[in-house]
This record gives structure tokens, sequence and C-alpha cells, in this order.
């Protein structure tokens, strides 16, 4: 997997980069969510601003047999936009927490986006023809003088450029009082769940002003509040099933069928901590970010801050692998802790198969782990691998003592440079991985 | 934020530890999008942590005083701790001092920690400190009162050590004590009268009776309010959040705050001398915003607007009365 490797080690290659070139980042263009739609046609972001901006591959040109099709920008919106809650006196943030595809139904495309208060479901609609010859209109709209009309004709519609729309069809508002992390939707692809904080309501997609709570976590007296709720999914094959992650590193399996209210897990995912590694950051470091069904629906994945999990569903004592994304980051957990980045939330996620998992790291690093082989390779995304089709040279971070050459020391990583967000092509050997302000893809070399 | 080359290095030091994280819970105020409650919680964490150690090693030098001085008695009470078994696996290897008296404080401290946050670790000496013992024979008080310049330990002549003082005996919903257990606190928007109901009992009611939620220390805090009266509440004024069930609590005044006499540095200083070298003003904060808040999340959360009705001592707590006095005058979070 890393270097030169067998037959079937994928070698990744740089592809594509989106984003502004400088490095004076503005703070709208930060990326917030990156998200393939089911196919692997469509790949959207969602920034800081509230913008949303959907890519969409060439279709594979026959001449160019050596490379897939290359991303380019299809459509951009602005989702949401920051608004005020006066009760409160606080400001709503635009930023874009999550973009949730909905499977295509017909020519339009759909996309659930959430910021920390309202979903949207936005339509994505090609327009490619257009009416013309109105009778009583002129070509620009404006109505003609009625004296002037003379013949009668009726419109007809003519080809014209090829223009993506976005309409927002549902506004679904109101139902949170806490944060939103996650949005999944369901199988049945009629309803889905949104989680804040303390809470999970679950939707219908025809219906905005009605949403079922059917978790509640919050403590009837806040005093006594231990844990809040950092991610869930629908599982992706059972309607009934869904999961929930907790600050506490504790992940419950939930059965709508069970009761209404699903404040009883059907099942509770906990690994008992390791108690030589306690320090004062423990409760932070074992906070899960991000909980993924694998596409089996057999596993499912968890990020906290220094590893990822894999758990089997069947069983709930211990996660079945573990992998270290960034195990030397551990006794500098003081420092992660006064500069915040202790605080950030990595995300993962599994490539098309489940044979490989994904997530970011430090240093515009990110990591993969090949849970057949059990070997991890740790890339960059850099402007500096510029050349497609160039082979990405593995990295290395020296933990302690002597550093080899090329060889990275854990003090000299910048920790600025971030990676919380990628995305795996459902089906191809394509990955997007979003630094700060830049959105990268990569594919794997076709020889 | 931490640039490219900078060296990592940190020092693991309680008490910066609570600064820094005071800091971040009063910064994440006036940040976009509200209070990250996730964010925050994982602070008060650190903050339990921290607070839990360096409250267990200001106990062993308290002890270690009264072995010295046994007749400048302060007004210890410490009922007795639970046996040190009883302590839960999670916390008994935080790094304190090998000291057989540190070890019982951690375990008692431990024996808390639990599920709760901000648990005032207790009894962390033997029976023999035992002097006045409270009213509230719950676990989880605990009360000393002490007088000392800034310059040091037992300056201004008086024969007491140093001391904290802080009243955490209604540890509000915690389960230990007797009374001001379940409350709730309702701000009526209209008549802006901030009402706090426990038990069926107003809470001015039941706090004015308890020594160990009301008393502060000599030439403290103002009296608690008169039994029986609602608070009036001001805009433009500091406010305290109001949330419906959640507990609210504002100990009358008695919350041990700091107007009074400045924390003073214990004669152990080797491992905080280097921090209050830099922050002299730092250590009187910490000892009068650990007692701010007393125990809770809530009290993370708004509590520093709520005791802010009391004259603060440094730049920390008084840049906190102003800045967020405008944004909390109308808070109320609806459920």
């Amino acid at each position: 997997f890393s270097g030169a490797g067998g037959g079937n080690d994928i070698q990744w290659c740089f592809s594509q980069v989106k984003g502004a070139v400088d490095d004076d980042v503005a703070e709208a263009d930060i990326i917030s969510t990156v998200e393939f739609n089911h196919s692997g046609e469509l790949l959207a972001t969602g920034d800081k601003g509230g913008r949303v901006v959907i890519f969409q591959q060439e279709q594979e040109n026959k001449t160019q047999s050596h490379s897939r099709g290359e991303y380019n920008v299809y459509s951009t919106f602005q989702s949401h936009e920051p608004e005020f809650d006066y009760l409160k006196s606080l400001e709503i943030e635009e930023k874009i927490n999550k973009i949730r595809w909905l499977p295509q139904k017909n020519a339009a495309q759909f996309l659930l986006s959430t910021n920390d208060k309202t979903i949207k479901l936005w339509k994505i609609s090609e327009r490619d023809k257009r009416p013309e010859g109105y009778n009583l209109k002129e070509e620009d709209g404006r109505y003609r003088d009625p004296t002037t009309v003379t013949t009668l004709r009726v419109p007809v519609f003519r080809p014209m450029d090829l223009m993506v729309e976005a309409s927002p069809r549902r506004i679904f508002a109101n139902a949170h009082t806490y944060h939103i992390n996650s949005i999944s939707i369901n199988s049945d692809y009629e309803t889905y769940l949104s989680a804040d904080d303390l809470r999970i309501n679950l939707w219908h997609l025809e219906i905005t002003d009605r949403s079922f709570n059917i978790v509640d976590i919050k403590p009837a007296n806040m005093e006594e509040l231990t844990e809040v709720i950092t991610a869930a999914e629908f599982h992706p094959n059972s309607c009934n099933t869904f999961v929930y992650s907790s600050s506490k590193g504790t992940i419950r399996l939930c059965d709508m069928r069970a009761s209404a209210l699903c404040d009883r897990h059907s099942k509770l995912f906990e690994e008992p901590e390791d108690p030589s590694n306690r320090s004062f950051f423990s409760e932070i470091i074992s906070s899960i970010s991000d909980v993924k069904f694998s596409h089996s629906g057999r596993y499912m994945m968890t990020r906290d801050y220094l590893s990822v999990k894999i758990w089997d569903l069947n069983m709930e004592t211990r996660p079945v692998e573990t992998y270290q994304v960034h195990e030397y980051l551990r006794s500098k957990l003081c420092s992660l802790y006064e500069n915040d980045c202790i605080f950030d939330k990595f995300e993962c996620c599994w490539n098309g198969s489940d044979s490989i998992v994904m997530t970011g790291s430090y240093n515009n690093f990110f990591r993969m782990f090949d849970r057949n082989t059990k070997r991890d390779i740790t890339l960059e995304a850099s402007r500096e691998n510029n050349k497609p089709r160039t082979v990405l040279k593995p990295r290395k971070v020296c933990a302690s003592g002597k550093r080899k050459k090329d060889e990275i020391s854990v003090d000299s990583l910048d920790f600025n440079k971030k990676i919380l967000h990628t995305a795996w092509h459902p089906k191809e050997n394509i990955i997007a991985v979003a630094t700060t302000n830049n959105l990268y893809i990569f594919q794997d070399k076709m020889n | 934020m931490l640039r490219g080359r900078r060296r990592m290095e940190c020092t693991l030091d309680a008490q910066s530890l609570i600064s820094i994280s005071l800091r971040k819970i009063h910064s994440s105020r006036t940040q976009r999008g509200g209070i990250k409650l996730h964010k925050n919680l994982l602070v008060s964490y650190v903050l339990r942590n921290a607070r839990q150690l360096y409250l267990s090693e200001r106990y062993a030098e308290l002890y270690r005083r009264q072995q010295h001085y046994p007749d400048g008695a302060p007004l210890l009470a410490m009922p007795a701790c639970p046996p040190p078994a009883a302590a839960p696996p999670e916390l008994a290897v935080l790094p304190l001092p090998a000291d057989t008296q540190d070890r019982e404080a951690r375990s008692c401290a431990a024996a808390r920690g639990g599920a709760e946050l901000l648990e005032v670790p207790v009894c962390a000496a033997p029976p023999e400190l035992q002097r006045a013992p409270c009213r509230d024979s719950s676990p989880g008080f605990y009360r000393a009162a002490g007088s000392a310049g800034p310059g040091g330990g037992g300056g201004g002549g008086s024969s007491a050590p140093p001391g904290l003082l802080y009243a955490a005996g209604c540890d509000f919903g915690s389960g230990g004590a007797p009374h001001c257990s379940s409350r709730t606190t309702v701000l009526d928007l209209d008549t802006h009268v901030v009402t706090t109901v426990e038990n069926g009992y107003l809470h001015q009611d039941c706090c004015s009776q308890c020594p160990c939620c009301c008393q502060p220390a000599p030439g403290l805090a103002s009296p608690p309010p008169t039994p029986g009266t609602k608070r009036k509440y001001y805009p433009g004024q500091e406010e305290e959040e109001e949330e419906e069930g959640v507990e609210e609590g504002e100990p009358g005044g008695g919350g041990g705050v700091a107007g009074g006499p400045p924390f003073a540095p214990c004669t152990k200083r080797a491992r905080f001398e280097e921090y209050s070298a830099e922050h002299p003003q730092d250590s009187s904060n910490i000892s009068n915003l650990i007692s701010i808040f007393g125990s809770g999340f809530t009290g993370l959360v708004s509590r520093q607007q709520a005791d802010s009705e009391q004259p603060l001592n440094g730049q920390l707590c008084s840049k906190q009365a102003l800045a967020s006095l405008g944004a909390w005058t109308r808070a109320i979070v609806a459920f």
C-alpha cells in the first residue's frame, strides 16, 4: 500500500484542485462539508459562507482512456443566510454543516443541506430549452403595445445554453433548539433524521410543519448534563434502525419499532477506557466526531480525536478494529487544548467496497487504512504535487528520536492546515479531500 | 493558533489549565453562532479534572499547615470521607504527588468524581481536622475560611493560613445535599420577575437558613435577600440566565464570591511559581472563579454573570462582567 506495491495496491495521483490559490483564506470560503451523490457523478461542497458548490464529472472521453472525467463546476447557489434569533440574542451561522444527496428519481437532483438550525431540500435541475416567440411579449419580456399586435403566433421551445437551476423546495425549520450536527436520509427515501446536541428528530421529506422527536437526552436538570449527541446516521438497509454517537465515546443503536421515543437504546457500543491513558483531556479525545455505516450495513466506523474504530454491529463490547491516526499527538494534548485543535471534528469515510477507510489529519495529511492488508498510508494534499498522473509520495511523521530524511517531525506540523472532510466515490477509486479552502481530487493511477 | 514551527511544549499545570478553560468558556459566549454546548461540556470536564487536582493539592497543603499551626484554627469542616476503595478507577491515576495524604485526597475526590461535573472534592484530610461540623453533613460540602494578603501565607497579621472560601454545600442537583436539590427558575418576560422555586419553597427561604449556603466570609457578600421576596430583574444589570427546569440556585450572595480577600498563594509554590510570576492576578481570579462556579454545568455557562453582582478582582473577571452584560439581559432559553 505504501510505496511500490503489489498488484492490488492503489497508487494515488493528483487529479484536480479547486479553490483560491492564495494563502489568505477568506473565512466564508472555508469548506465545511463534502459529499458525493449516489452515482458519484456529482460532488457537492458546502462552506462557511452558506454556499453550496456542485461539481459534475465529465463524461468519459474515449480518446483519453488514461483518466476518468474531470469534475467541473455544475451549480453554485447560496443555500443558507445568516439569521438572527431576536429572542435569544443569538446569531445563527450560515455555515453548511452537512449535505446529503437523495437518490435520483427523475431528471432533477435533490439534496438536503443544513446549517445549525434549518434544513433545506434543494432541487437542482437543468434547463436547456426556452420558449420563444411570444405573441404579446417582446423577447426581453416587456409587453408589446396591444394595438401593434397584428398576427397570432404560438411560442415554441428552442434550445439554449445549458442552465442549471437550484431552487429550495422544502424548508424544515424551528425544530432544533441546539446546533444541528447531522442529517441522514432513511433507506425508505421518504424520511430523514436530523440530530442536534440533545435531540434527534424524524422528518418526512414532504412535510415541513411537523417532525417527530425520537431521541431526547436532555436531562431534567441541565446541571446533570454529562454528554451530548455528536453524530447520527440511519442504517443503509434497515429503515427502522439508526445509530447516534456521543461525546462520551459511546454509540447507541436504536430501533424505531421498539417504541416511539428511542431514548432506550437497543444496543450500546462502548469500549472501556484504558486507565493508563488517563489524562486531563481523556473526555475530550474520547468524544466521537463522526459515525458512518459501511455500505454493507454490517459494520460502522467511528472517529475520535486520535483513532478510527470499526465496530461489528453484532458486538457491543469493543471495536473489531482500531487504527491510530496520529498517536504522536497524545503527548501534545495540552498544547492542542490551548490552541483549540483538540476540538477539531474529523470525519471519516469508507470506500465503495468497505475494504479501505480514510480520514484526515493535520499538515494537510490524510490517512487511509486497508482493512484486509492491515497496511496504512499517509498522503498530503498540497499544490506542490500538482502534476496529474504523478503518483503521490507517502508521508511519514517522526514521533521522536532521530528524524529520517523525508520524515517530518511532530513539531514541524502545521496545525492550521487540517483535513476534516473527505469523501470517497461510491464506485471508483476517486477521492475528494478538503483542506481549509481548497478541494483536492485524487484518482488511482489507471494503466 | 499554532504556527508551523513552534515547539509544542506546555506545562501541565492545574492552575493554568483552569485559567485557560475559563477563558475559553468566556470567549465562547461572544462567538458567532451562540454557545456551543458540546465544546463547553468538554471544557467543563477539563476544568473539573484540573480543579480536582488543584483542590486536592491545596487541601494537602492546608493539612500540612494545620500540622504546624494547631492553634490557628480555621473554620474547617470536613465530614468523614468515604473509603478510598470507593474511588472509581478512572481517576485513580491523575498525576499527583505521591504522598499518603494526597492519595487519600485523590481517592476521596474521585469518589465523587463520577459523572458529575465540578464536584467539590471533600475531606482530603484525616478526621483530626474536623472542627466545626457542618450542619449539612452531605459529602458535597467543603468550607474553609481564611484571609491573607496577596503577599504570601500568613501576611497581614492573621494567624489563619490562607484558604479558599466557597460554599458548595448546595451541590445543585447532584443528589448530595438534602435540600437545594431540584430547582426551577423562571424569568417572566412580562413582569421581569425572576423566581426560583425549590422543592416547593422559595430558594431564598431555604438558603437563608443554611449556613453552608449563605454564610460568606467576613466582609464579603451582601446578605441573602429577604426570604419570601422575589428578585426584581432590571434590564441592563447583570442577570442570570434563566432556563425553565434548569437549576439556577443563586446562593444568595454566599457563593463565596470574590469581593473578599484575594487568594494567597501557598508556600509550596514550586510548581506554580513560574506561572504566577507571569500572571500575578490570575491566582486570585482562579479561586474567585472557582467559587463562582460552585458546581454544575450550568454554572459554567451562566454563573459568571449571575455572580458578577459582586465586585470581582482581576482583569479577567471584570472583563467578563462588562462584556457580557448586553448579551444576557434578555437571555432565556426556550424549551
